[in-house]
């Protein structure tokens, strides 16, 4: 079954820091458990995102990647 | 896990000291410093010599070819290929055509701006939300003849022995 997002965030053709500040902000929005769907095209957001996962203890439950297009499903801690 | 920080432990502190006042200067300590305060990090930016600039309620920093030999030239107009050729700028046109600098840097916003990039001012002010602490050095401003009701609110005024005092204190610290 897929994830389902409580709300998304359209990050695509937003170059490196816009998508990881974009997701804090909205991260910010949510509360404990909620997810956030974050949709990107930058291919550094791969990377930059499992780090801030990583910095910042939520969480990556999934990602999608489909022509050029990656997507992610954040956890709020 | 492998001397990873937990998350209760207190957050990393970033110390940056911001020295240089172009465009191509202007983009790293907002970009690191908006950056590093989305991963929860408190962030410290010290500006001094030219960086006091960045501190200026209108940001008018330009990017100069002639003193950035490797710099690609490239058009923020027409096709994809058209966009991708590096054009060879002399030195002699680069350091010697007026305008050139003017040029320049409208090309390198354009160009920013079509590849998703953010504005300078735009960082800033994320940074400046974020609860960036921004300190301008005395020294140099007194050199320069800037005061401090001509940079954004906010700013703090210090000298090296404040600007030490944090990155004594911080975990990361980076001079530009």
């Amino acid at each position: 079954m897929p994830t389902q997002e409580n709300s998304t965030l359209d990050c695509r053709g937003m170059n490196c820091p816009l998508p990881i500040l974009k997701t804090k902000k909205a991260m910010d929005q949510l509360t404990t458990g909620q997810i956030l769907k974050m949709i990107a095209t930058d291919p550094g957001s791969v990377n930059d995102v499992q780090a801030w996962v990583k910095a910042t203890g939520n969480s990556l439950v999934e990602s999608e990647q489909a022509s050029g297009t990656y997507t992610f499903y954040l956890r709020k801690k | 896990m492998k001397g990873e920080k937990t998350m209760s432990d207190k957050p990393k502190k970033i110390v940056m000291v911001a020295s240089r006042g172009e465009l191509d200067w202007a983009y790293p300590p907002f970009i690191i410093g908006s950056t590093a305060a989305a991963l929860g990090w408190e962030v410290v930016i010290f500006f001094t010599f030219y960086g006091l600039t960045l501190l200026k309620k209108d940001i008018n920093a330009k990017v100069n070819p002639a003193a950035n030999a490797a710099m690609p030239m490239k058009m923020p107009v027409g096709p994809g290929f058209f966009q991708n050729i590096n054009w060879p700028m002399p030195n002699l046109l680069t350091a010697n055509m007026p305008g050139f600098e003017n040029f320049a840097t409208t090309l390198m916003k354009k160009t920013f701006k079509n590849k998703g990039v953010a504005s300078v001012e735009e960082l800033r002010e994320i940074c400046v939300e974020s609860g960036v602490k921004m300190i301008g050095c005395q020294m140099t401003m007194d050199v320069f003849g800037f005061s401090k009701d001509e940079f954004i609110s906010g700013v703090e005024i210090g000298g090296a022995a404040m600007m030490l005092q944090e990155a004594g204190d911080s975990d990361v610290q980076f001079f530009m």
